[in-house]
């Protein structure tokens, strides 16, 4: 039986290998490719996407446990011709090098601002992502800025 | 010898002007070819400068983006002498670029040199592609004085416009046909002074910033083509081992899985110059298939001759190696002389390990063999190489091999090497299909070119009046010449003596010296690689040697360094090393942490500098340890002097995440081989930083008159040392092996 999802808003089907991770179904079958491989045991982040607004890495995430659910992924962040805060915070501070992690690193963000508007550094320091180009200290400039922005938007 | 380029103007299709560079070709595996003047044919894509009648203004990037920034630094070259509004360009990734051209045919490089790898982006192109946009704009001036009738040198540019003295304007766009038809200019033309830059030397942001942020960029990983097969291999875990029996019935019986076939890895003992290891490849219509399929295959392998070997041997090999005199690689005055007569003698050995490269995104590679056509989409840093090597296997021409560019998840010297193509061209040829061919990361880590491991060895004389009068540096290490194709004439010790690194030409009595020693893996060049395999032991044990002679480490340093002077230096990024750079990024970190101040108790701060691939950096860092002996990185600072800066928002980038590698990897990061086989598998037995480890960094950049290096390599090598020096200094311990952290403890 085929599962069914939703894909950055579409109903999806699949009826493939219930086993195949999230990630690859997204990479191969959606041709969403915004989504990294890193690691492929839900240790490094770059695949990480959001299931019903929760940051989860798609690496680990058999398809089975997506029927019913809604999956956002980077593509599907940003709003018609506007960018999420995060997004362009990422952009204002200069993130990206490589940018191989930075929708992994943007997603779990993103979830981090939905849990704690106003994270403390100590919040920041819990995010396990791994950029191998080094950019954290932007990556912490960036979060501070998009709390601010979208404090600011709630205002 | 400089290379002679010439200039190729034509029409766009839209009747625009199209810009060329063209340079006779060299990639690294072949010589020089004689430059030969292509024909003017009209070629509307993969120019450099490309300005449509309708205003579009197209700039051509022509390096590998690895994540150093150069698709948004060369560009900025070209864009500034052409003088338009960096906000008015679009930046397009050029493809490789060889063809073939005259009779009879000789290769030509259509726009100079494309790989990424040891920091010469910038340093290559800087006047290059500079003279790119500047002659674009000569010929953009001729075609106004035409059009005007007048004189060319009476007329200027500003935003995409010529300038008349009465006020009248035509802009680029209304010019573009008829510049288009104008000759070059013959050979280079006046370049702006520093002072009316406008971009170069701006902090511009990373080009394809917005469509990283959105998924869109595009990586190799993410390429496709209608009909291609995902391949993934099972590789013989045993170095020079191969296959002694397949069982892949269960895994054809995987839904999805089309094919599956052998390959041969290089010949025990042979050049290693295609791909690392014999394999099982598994074909399928996606990832998830071939992966499945694989973990289902039953394959005994043949352990190699290197079977038994292990790190703990190698270093013991290493050790034993010490005994017996080495290789010459440098020799100044009579270090044995001055040891005998001294009146005081330090020694310290000091152990590196094995490094992985680790890129985030695995290696991968998307080709397309049809006959005598072939495509290659991937991430790499030597598209020469990969073209000429898929020539070779392949026969077809490389003119006919298409090589696209995407943009690349890291490269740190990991894509320098090609391996992962050799593959894709051996499975594709066996299978009859286009292959996609995807590593995972466990494939990543097992089957590397590993940075060698190696034992230093320092040994320093003091006369009576304490002055450091002798220096020996001896290293124990894998050559680089070991199995590497086309290298056989370098001397062994290229790549694991830094011959003319500090203090080499400041110390009279002055040997560096290699003593080879065998393993059985593949070893390769590792971001920064000679810098950061040798800063650790210098700058450790200067500071061993100034505090042995009751001198501060700073000190001892700068007078050794002396009056600032250029030394030569032989290796990469000389022919010159200056004393007075080196100092002053030592002064300047140390001004920029208060060196000197009372440290607060139980914090230490280190120093350490290094000269890397032309440029120079110094870190300064400050450590503390908690009650429960965990250390805390309380500062970190780094100056660098990479002479003038193209975008110091890229290149402050590039050494706070240099500075974090080197953190990463001083603290963490080690392979380490037992029975033949790499332990290591994934990122948690590789564990770089994450956030919380992860200090924020204070970048200085020097001011410099110099002319501009890279900046990809010089943030690593120092980070180590300064580390190193920093415990030492708030806890009295010395490590001398890497890396730090599991010696931290207890």
């Amino acid at each position: 039986m085929a599962i069914e999802l939703t894909v950055n808003g579409r109903t999806a089907r699949f009826a493939g290998d219930p086993a195949m991770p999230l990630l690859w179904y997204l990479r191969d079958h959606a041709h969403l490719t915004g989504t990294k491989f890193g690691c492929g045991i839900g240790y490094c982040g770059a695949c990480t996407v959001h299931v019903d607004g929760m940051a989860r890495r798609a690496c680990v995430t058999p398809m089975s446990k997506t029927a019913g659910h809604a999956v956002t992924t980077i593509e599907g962040l940003a709003g018609a011709g506007t960018l999420h805060p995060v997004q362009q915070a990422w952009l204002d501070e200069d993130v990206p090098q490589c940018g191989y992690c930075q929708a992994g690193q943007i997603m779990t963000a993103v979830d981090l601002l939905r849990r704690k508007p106003e994270p403390t550094d100590a919040d920041i320091a819990e995010l396990t992502n791994l950029c191998r180009c080094g950019s954290y200290p932007r990556i912490r400039k960036a979060i501070r800025r998009a709390a601010l922005a979208l404090r600011g938007e709630h205002a | 010898m400089r290379r002679r380029e010439f200039l190729r103007v034509s029409l766009s299709a839209a009747g625009g002007l199209v810009v060329s560079l063209v340079w006779p070709h060299r990639g690294t595996a072949e010589e020089a070819i004689e430059p030969k003047l292509p024909p003017a044919v009209s070629r509307p894509l993969g120019a450099f400068v490309r300005i449509e009648p309708d205003g579009h203004i197209v700039i051509g990037a022509r390096g590998c983006e690895i994540g150093q920034g150069v698709r948004t630094s060369l560009p900025m070259l070209i864009a500034e002498e052409l003088d338009v509004a960096w906000s008015a360009v679009t930046v397009e990734q050029l493809d490789y670029g060889v063809e073939e051209s005259g009779t009879p045919p000789e290769l030509v490089s259509r726009y100079g040199r494309q790989g990424a790898g040891g920091s010469t982006s910038i340093r290559d192109g800087f006047d290059e592609l500079r003279q790119v946009g500047a002659r674009a704009r000569w010929l953009l001036i001729q075609a106004a004085a035409e059009e005007w009738r007048t004189k060319a040198d009476l007329l200027r540019t500003q935003d995409a416009q010529v300038v008349n003295p009465d006020g009248r304007t035509l802009s680029y766009a209304q010019l573009a046909k008829r510049a288009a038809m104008l000759a070059p200019p013959k050979g280079r033309v006046p370049l702006k002074d520093k002072a009316a830059y406008r971009i170069v030397g701006q902090r511009v942001r990373v080009v394809d910033g917005r469509d990283i942020v959105t998924g869109a960029a595009q990586y190799g990983i993410d390429s496709a083509l209608p009909g291609a097969l995902t391949a993934v291999i099972a590789r013989c875990p045993y170095f020079d081992g191969g296959i002694a029996k397949v069982d892949d019935s269960e895994s054809r019986r995987i839904p999805g899985v089309r094919q599956v076939l052998t390959i041969d890895g290089p010949r025990p003992g042979g050049p290693i110059d295609r791909n690392l290891a014999a394999g099982v490849a598994v074909l399928a219509d996606d990832f998830w298939s071939a992966q499945r399929g694989r973990q289902s295959l039953h394959v005994t392998w043949r352990p190699g001759p290197g079977a038994q070997d292990s790190s703990s041997a190698l270093e013991q090999r290493a050790l034993a190696a010490f005994d017996q005199r080495g290789k010459i690689a440098r020799q100044d005055g009579d270090f044995e002389g001055a040891r005998r007569s001294a009146a005081r003698a330090i020694e310290y050995t000091y152990t590196e390990p094995l490094l992985a490269h680790a890129t985030m995104e695995p290696p991968n590679a998307l080709i397309d063999l049809r006959g005598k056509r072939a495509l290659l989409i991937a991430s790499l840093q030597s598209p020469g190489d990969a073209s000429g090597m898929v020539s070779a296997m392949t026969g077809i021409a490389r003119s006919n091999i298409e090589i696209r560019l995407p943009r690349s998840g890291g490269g740190f010297g990991r894509r320098l090497e090609n391996d992962f193509v050799a593959e894709a061209v051996l499975v594709a040829q066996k299978a009859r299909a286009p292959v996609k061919l995807i590593w995972t990361r466990e494939d990543d880590l097992q089957n590397d070119f590993y940075r060698p491991f190696g034992i230093h060895r320092l040994t320093a004389t003091l006369d009576p009046s304490g002055k450091v009068n002798g220096w020996s540096h001896r290293v124990a290490a894998t050559a680089r010449t070991y199995r590497a194709a086309g290298m056989e004439d370098d001397p062994d010790w290229a790549g694991c003596v830094d011959r003319d690194g500090f203090p080499a030409g400041c110390v009279e009595n002055y040997l560096a010296e290699f003593l080879p020693v065998e393993f059985h893996f593949p070893r390769g060049w590792w971001h920064s690689p000679l810098p950061t395999f040798s800063a650790f032991p210098v700058e450790s044990f200067l500071d061993e040697v100034a505090i042995a002679a009751g001198r501060d480490p700073l000190d001892l340093r700068l007078a050794l360094l002396g009056t600032p002077r250029e030394l030569d230096y032989r290796d990469h990024g000389g022919p010159k090393v200056h004393t007075g750079r080196i100092a002053g990024v030592l002064r300047e970190a140390a001004r920029r942490i208060g060196y000197g101040r009372k440290p607060t108790p139980g914090h230490g701060i280190g120093l350490a500098s290094h000269f890397t691939h032309g440029g120079y950096a110094a870190h300064a860092i400050e450590v503390a340890f908690s009650g429960d002996g965990a250390l805390n990185v309380v500062r970190c600072v780094c100056a660098a002097d990479i002479g003038e800066v193209v975008n110091p928002l890229g290149a402050e980038a590039q050494f706070m995440g240099g500075t974090i590698c080197g953190l990463s990897t001083a603290l963490h990061l080690q392979i380490t081989v037992k029975e033949g086989r790499v332990e290591q598998s994934n990122f948690p037995d590789y564990p770089l930083l994450r956030m919380a480890g992860a200090p924020d960094v204070e970048v200085f950049l020097i001011d410099s008159p110099f002319p501009p290096v890279g900046a990809g390599e010089m943030g690593i090598p120092p980070v180590a040392p300064a580390l190193a020096n920093a415990i030492f200094a708030a806890t009295g311990k010395r490590l001398r092996r890497l890396p730090l952290g599991s010696q931290l403890k207890g």
